[in-house]
C-alpha cells in the first residue's frame, strides 16, 4: 500500500461518519479527531471501516499512534501487506 | 380503528412536514412498523403503526405540514372496529374535533402495549387530556364490539390521495429530504446504498449531473431551517427554565478502575465488538435512576408520575447542527454491550434521520453529550416534561490525592440538574454518589 492508497481508504473510511469531510484540508499533523470533529464513537466506526477495507485491525491500544492523519497513513502502509 | 393521526414526536415538536409514505392502500401493517417519513425542525423520523391493520386511505400528501394529532391516513384494524365508528354521509363529514392530547408519555407508552391510539381519546382529563384510565376503556371498549365487515366507504367524502405511482424508492430519509429540496425524482436516481438504497451522496450527484427534475416540494432552505430549528429548540429551553425550579450538583468521579477494566476488556476484542467508556457512564446513570426514581419520570399537570422503566435519554448532536436526544428503552436492565450496540445504532440513526418517533417521544431520564467536546463539566436544561438532566465531562487525567500522596488518575465531572419541585440536593447527592460507585465496580454494569 503506497500513501496515496492509505489516503484514499482513509477517505472512503470517513464518507460514512463524516461525510461533508474534506480529508485534504486536514493538515498531516493536524489531530484527526479535533479537525474533523469526530468523537468517540465516530473514530470506533472509522477503525471498523478501515478494518474492513483493508484488513489493518488497530487495537485500542495503539489509538494514540494514530491521532494525525500522517500517522494514520503510516500506520496502516506499515500493517498492510 | 379509523383514522391514524401523527403521533407526538417528543417535547418541542408540535409539528412535522409528511416527506413520504413507506406504505400504499392496501398493505398490511403491523404495530411498529414503520409507514411514514416525517421531518421536524429537528429530523427526519419515521412514524409507526400503532396497531396491526390495512391501509384502507392515505389523506395527506407529501409536503403537507401537520399539527400532532392531525389525521394522515385511515388505517382499518384487523381486529373489532371501534365502537365509536359510525357511517358518515358524503355530504356531511363533520369538522374534527379538538384533539385529545396525551400529557404524558407514561400514558402514551400504556396505549402503545395495548395497541390504542391515544389520539383518538376518549379524553377525561383536565383539559381534554388522555389518562390511563381512557387508554384502558378504549382497550376494552374496542374488545367488546362486534366486529363490523369493514370501514363503510360512505365516508370517502374527499377523494382520495392518489398512492406514488409505481414502487416506493427505498432511500435514506435525509436522502428523500435532500431530493425534495434539490428537486431530484428519486425514481430515477441510482441507489449505492445497502440493498441499492438511494443515499443522500447518490441524490447530491444526480442533482449536479443535472438529471429530470420534478417541481421541488417545497421546505425551508437552509438558513430558514436553522433558523426555525434554533427558534424550536429556543423556546423549549425558555419554557424549561421558566417552569422547572432547576438546581445543580456535581462530582468528579475517579475513572481509573473503569477504564482500567475496559482495557483489559477490549485488548482481545474485535473492533465491533469494543466498548467505549461512554457506554459504562451511561449503564451506571441508568442504574443510578432505578435506584433513586425522583430523577426518573414526568412531571405533568397532576404532578410528578415515576416512571416504570428507565428509558435513558441520549443527547446526540446532528453533523449539520442541532441535538437529538433518543431513549435507549429499558437501559438499567440491558446489558452493557447491548447499551453499546443500540449506543452506536441510534447515533448512526440519528444522523441519518432514522430515528423512530417512539424514540423520541420516551426518554424518563437524559443523559447530555458525552464529553468528546472537551469541556470540564456540563450543565444543561431539563427537557420538559423530565425531572432531571445527567451530564458528564471530558474524561482526562487530574492530579489527586491517592492514601495522603500526589497520583494522576483520569476523571470524570458528573453533573445532575434536578427538578426542585421532584427532588432536592440530598436526593440528587444520592444519585451521583450511585453513579461513582457503580463506576468503581465496572465488572458489576
Amino acid at each position: 500500500m503506497n500513501d496515496d492508497q492509505a489516503r484514499d481508504a482513509i477517505r472512503r473510511a470517513l464518507a460514512t461518519v463524516a461525510p461533508e469531510a474534506v480529508l485534504d484540508d486536514v493538515g498531516p499533523s493536524e489531530r484527526l479527531r479535533d479537525a474533523l470533529d469526530l468523537d468517540s464513537l465516530d473514530f470506533l466506526s472509522l477503525v471498523e471501516n478501515l478494518h474492513e477495507s483493508t484488513g489493518v485491525d488497530i487495537p485500542e491500544a495503539d489509538y494514540t499512534k494514530v491521532a494525525t492523519v500522517g500517522e494514520l497513513s503510516a500506520y496502516l502502509m506499515a500493517c498492510a501487506h | 380503528m379509523g383514522e391514524f393521526r401523527m403521533p407526538s414526536l417528543g417535547a418541542d415538536m408540535e409539528e412535522a412536514t409528511l416527506i413520504e409514505w413507506l406504505v400504499k392502500p392496501g398493505d398490511v401493517v403491523h404495530r411498529g412498523d414503520a409507514i411514514a417519513v416525517v421531518d421536524t425542525v429537528k429530523t427526519a423520523m419515521e412514524v409507526e403503526a400503532f396497531e396491526d391493520g390495512a391501509v384502507e386511505r392515505l389523506l395527506v400528501e407529501p409536503g403537507t405540514t401537520l399539527p400532532v394529532g392531525a389525521p394522515m391516513a385511515v388505517i382499518r384494524s384487523e381486529s373489532a372496529a371501534s365502537a365509536s365508528q359510525q357511517p358518515v354521509a358524503p355530504a356531511d363529514i363533520p369538522a374534527p374535533p379538538a384533539s385529545p392530547h396525551v400529557e404524558s408519555p407514561l400514558v402514551r407508552r400504556r396505549a402503545h402495549n395495548l395497541g390504542v391510539n391515544p389520539d383518538m381519546g376518549p379524553a377525561t382529563g383536565q383539559e381534554g387530556g388522555v389518562t390511563k384510565h381512557d387508554i384502558e376503556s378504549a382497550a376494552a371498549s374496542r374488545e367488546q364490539s362486534e366486529a363490523r365487515p369493514g370501514v363503510p366507504a360512505a365516508d370517502a367524502g374527499s377523494p382520495p390521495v392518489a398512492p406514488p405511482a409505481g414502487t416506493v424508492v427505498r432511500a435514506v430519509p435525509r436522502a428523500r429530504r435532500q431530493a425534495a429540496q434539490l428537486g431530484v425524482d428519486l425514481a430515477t436516481v441510482q441507489g449505492t446504498g445497502p440493498d441499492g438504497a438511494v443515499t443522500s451522496a447518490d441524490v447530491e450527484r444526480a442533482a449536479a449531473a443535472g438529471g429530470p427534475v420534478r417541481a421541488a416540494v417545497p421546505t425551508a432552505s437552509s438558513p430558514d431551517r436553522k433558523a426555525a430549528l434554533q427558534a424550536a429548540v429556543g423556546a423549549l429551553m425558555a419554557r424549561s427554565k421558566r417552569e422547572i425550579p432547576h438546581y445543580y450538583l456535581s462530582t468528579t468521579i475517579d475513572m481509573f478502575a473503569s477504564l482500567d477494566w475496559l482495557a483489559e476488556q477490549n485488548a482481545p476484542r474485535s473492533v465491533s465488538q469494543r466498548l467505549v467508556p461512554a457506554a459504562l457512564l451511561l449503564k451506571a446513570a441508568a442504574l443510578a435512576a432505578r435506584r433513586v426514581p425522583e430523577v426518573n419520570g414526568f412531571w405533568t399537570g397532576q404532578g410528578f408520575q415515576p416512571a416504570n422503566g428507565v428509558h435513558l435519554g441520549v443527547a446526540i448532536s446532528l453533523r449539520g447542527g442541532g441535538l437529538v436526544a433518543p431513549a435507549i428503552h429499558d437501559a438499567d436492565t440491558a446489558a452493557l454491550e447491548d447499551v453499546m450496540q443500540r449506543l452506536r445504532d441510534l447515533v448512526k440513526r440519528a444522523r441519518s434521520g432514522r430515528l423512530r418517533q417512539s424514540e423520541m417521544a420516551d426518554p424518563t431520564i437524559t443523559v447530555t453529550n458525552l464529553g468528546d467536546l472537551g469541556v470540564e463539566e456540563v450543565y444543561g436544561v431539563i427537557y420538559p416534561p423530565q425531572v432531571a438532566l445527567v451530564g458528564f465531562g471530558r474524561i482526562a487525567d487530574r492530579p489527586v490525592a491517592v492514601d495522603g500522596m500526589l497520583a494522576v488518575r483520569p476523571m470524570v465531572t458528573a453533573t445532575l440538574c434536578g427538578d426542585h419541585r421532584v427532588s432536592d440536593g440530598h436526593r440528587g447527592a444520592r444519585f451521583l454518589t450511585t453513579i461513582e460507585a457503580l463506576l468503581q465496580q465496572p465488572e458489576e454494569l
